[in-house]
């Protein structure tokens, strides 16, 4: 009886997770295209519904309802399986993000090696969709996709290093607490150049403008996922703006400070103290996605091999030596960086 | 040993960078391009052909569709060889308002090229800014001659009509109100040389804007500095014009070497560039177009002051007025001689060029006396930047040679003819 509870609770809490992920990901595709559309003087989806704001809707029913084509030299079965790789392992990592004091699904103890381990196996997704392709265009997308990934992976998981030896754990939730204390009090003070390289190699991992090589339509058209169409191309989408999300709520969750309150430790903390900590979380990640959007709208696209030296001759040096220096101001015990070291 | 083949791929003629129809055929080692065969023709409509089958003026009408972003200067290049033929000479006021439309055309070329060149290397907003730009400029088209793009404007002896004294302007709709209207107006109450007043005092910061976004960033420079790089002998050897043999660092530019209209009274200077790569043809354009603006200004003011027939006092070029044709016996003769049979062009063979946007823009001309070309043959500028781009783009890497598409500034129109 005891398991049959706990299961129910935990059914009930993944969709509280899975549905309003679907949707919000459904509205952060309108508001890029209106706010790229605003940034770039016209307007935007304005057609279906008030404000176009039904579009996200029709875009769904349209995917749905078309024919998915499976090209003639295609194997069929991984042509199939890999849009499902690509989107499995960007939904479960929401299983571990702490979205408010209480309300996390899994509260395990090694959050961010698990983040870590089902963001990279995405990589397996797009290498199988462009093999599986048959198609010249999908192959190069998809090495160059690979490559990208794995170069940014490592930058990127040196950068959380960096996050977990100044909190001291893996947990999510520990490392939210650790940054309690206000605005200055949050990693991205003491640890600001892992931060701006977090958050580079969080772009270039979702594969997003200006890092979009392995989908740069003006060379590849569309890279690894040329070939699909329908709801197999919905995946890719879905995957696709789901790991925007999720970089940018780890990114607030990270370097600043999660779900705690912007005004901790100041005379405005009270006047705030209602706000429930789901609210910060979400303004943090908007503020981030917005960023996401920006960069797209102002930034022309690397190429390839430009995106290789800057992954692994800038990013990751910075990185070793940052976590040196910091290993280094912990063991002296040098403030700020020991004083949140518990 | 296993024996490797390089990896070929098509690109195109259905590509989102192959500006229009162009396929390429590329032979290439993992992402370097060892070689790159354009293959052309898929635009061909034997304009040349068609040329030899009607009267002149009937013709002027396919030279737009030719480059099919720098229009007049297309038809400026064919009315200037058939004038060159007769050996007659058109009115001071046409001239300007010829050189007027001419260096309108030019921004309207380098604003399409800027944001096609940007959309190709992935700055998406600067395409949408620049067409913003021409949206204006298509409209003193439209002033002029009743179409945004296939103008027809220029004929031999002069320009079909004078430019209009107002501008068109916008009506209420059921998606304007009035106040957006009065928006949308505010610069439409005058002439259309008011209008285009209105639009150099303003198009200077626009440039700003873009170069803001480009010039200066970082990502923009990796991508085009060092990038299809062009010595100036071997340009002058492959036949390059216009802004691709300026950014080599070869001063030479139709509109000082060999003046026609009145390029020779007017001030402006030619920008060239030093390294002959992407980035400094994207620099000369960028200058060109600020120096267009220039050559507006001054051609605005002179239009101004002067007025005067824009057309030739001759009957058998000029179509007559609309009121003596019905009234006068003489005129509607003319009008039917001119609008059916056309004019004969005494035995000659004749070259003329313009400097379009893109490079020379000629016209070669044989007549054997009839009303209609023996042979018309049409030097477009595109068709020898293309042959170049195997040469430009070897050793490079597969983005490379859609920035090299970009800076080449192919119009397949032109070049398929």
């Amino acid at each position: 009886m005891q398991t049959l509870h706990s299961l129910y609770n935990i059914l009930v809490d993944i969709i509280l997770i899975v549905i309003p992920l679907f949707l919000i990901v459904a509205y952060v595709t309108y508001s890029e295209r209106k706010i790229i559309g605003f940034m770039q003087a016209r307007l935007g989806p304005s057609r279906v519904g008030p404000y176009g704001l039904l579009q996200p809707i029709a875009d769904v029913i349209k995917l749905l309802s078309k024919e998915i084509i499976i090209p003639s030299g295609a194997n069929k079965n991984i042509f199939i399986t890999a849009p499902i790789i690509m989107l499995v392992p960007s939904l479960l990592v929401w299983s571990v993000i702490p979205l408010s004091e209480t309300f996390v699904l899994a509260n395990i103890n090694a959050g961010i090696l698990f983040i870590l381990a089902f963001t990279s196996l995405s990589v397996y997704g797009v290498i199988l969709a462009g093999w599986s392709s048959n198609s010249k265009y999908a192959f190069l997308g998809s090495m160059r996709s690979a490559a990208q990934i794995i170069a940014y992976e490592i930058a990127m998981g040196f950068a959380l290093v960096g996050v977990l030896m100044a909190a001291g754990s893996l947990n999510l939730q520990e490392i939210i607490l650790s940054q309690s204390g206000g605005f200055f009090h949050w990693y991205w003070l003491p640890l600001f150049p892992l931060f701006i390289i977090y958050f580079i190699a969080g772009v270039a991992e979702t594969n997003r403008a200006p890092f979009d090589v392995s989908e740069g339509e003006s060379e590849l058209v569309a890279g690894f996922h040329v070939e699909y169409s329908g709801i197999t191309f919905a995946l890719f989408f879905l995957a696709e703006y789901m790991n925007l999300i999720l970089i940018s709520i780890l990114a607030s969750i990270m370097f600043f400070g999660g779900w705690l309150s912007p005004f901790q430790g100041t005379w405005l903390e009270i006047f705030f103290d209602w706000v429930p900590g789901f609210i910060w979380l979400s303004l943090k990640t908007l503020i981030f996605i917005f960023i996401f959007l920006w960069l797209r709208a102002t930034l022309p696209r690397y190429r390839y091999d430009q995106i290789m030296r800057l992954g692994w001759k800038v990013f990751l040096p910075i990185t070793l030596i940052w976590i040196f220096f910091e290993g280094i101001m912990i063991y002296y015990n040098i403030e700020p960086w020991f004083s949140y070291v518990k | 040993m296993k024996e490797y083949q390089n990896f070929t791929m098509n690109f195109g003629p259905q590509h989102p960078a192959a500006h229009g129809v162009l396929r390429l055929i590329l032979q290439m080692e993992g992402e370097v391009i060892k070689n790159a065969d354009p293959h052309i023709g898929l635009l061909h409509r034997a304009t040349e052909k068609l040329a030899e089958s009607k009267p002149y003026n009937q013709t002027i009408g396919y030279m737009d569709r030719l480059d099919y972003v720098s229009m007049m200067c297309n038809e400026h290049a064919y009315v200037l060889a058939i004038e060159k033929a007769l050996e007659i000479d058109i009115p001071l006021r046409a001239k300007y308002i010829r050189v007027l439309f001419d260096e309108i055309t030019r921004i309207l070329n380098h604003l399409l090229w800027l944001g096609a060149h940007a959309l190709d290397i992935g700055a998406m907003s600067v395409f949408l800014y620049a067409f913003r730009e021409r949206e204006d400029l298509m409209d003193c088209y439209e002033a002029v001659s009743g179409t945004r793009m296939h103008a027809t404007y220029y004929r031999p002896g002069g320009v079909i009509r004078d430019l209009p004294s107002q501008m068109p302007k916008y009506e209420k709709s059921s998606l304007k109100d009035n106040n957006e209207i009065k928006n949308s107006n505010y610069n439409r109450e005058g002439s259309l040389l008011d209008f285009i007043d209105s639009f150099i005092e303003r198009f200077p910061e626009c440039v700003d804007e873009y170069e803001n976004l480009l010039t200066d960033n970082r990502i923009w420079k990796q991508r085009t500095v060092g990038i299809g790089v062009v010595e100036p002998d071997r340009a002058v050897e492959l036949g390059f014009t216009g802004p691709m043999l300026r950014g080599s660092g070869v001063n030479w530019d139709l509109r000082k070497m060999n003046p026609y209209e009145v390029y020779d009274d007017l001030k402006f200077d030619i920008p060239i560039g030093t390294k002959g790569d992407c980035y400094d043809r994207y620099l000369v354009r960028i200058e060109e177009m600020r120096q267009s603006i220039k050559l507006i200004k001054q051609c605005v003011n002179w239009l101004r002051e002067n007025s005067g027939p824009v057309m030739i006092d001759d009957a058998k070029y000029a179509p007559p007025d609309r009121e003596k044709m019905k009234s006068e016996m003489e005129s509607l003769i003319h009008h039917f001689k001119i609008f059916s049979e056309g004019y004969c062009i005494p035995k000659s063979e004749v070259y003329a060029s313009v400097e379009a946007p893109k490079g020379e823009f000629g016209v070669f001309l044989i007549s054997d006396g009839a009303n209609k070309p023996y042979r018309l043959k049409i030097r477009a500028p595109g068709f020898p930047h293309l042959a170049s781009l195997n040469e430009m783009s070897k050793g490079h890497m597969l983005s490379d040679v859609v920035a090299i598409i970009g800076t080449q500034d192919i119009v397949f129109g032109e070049i398929d003819r």
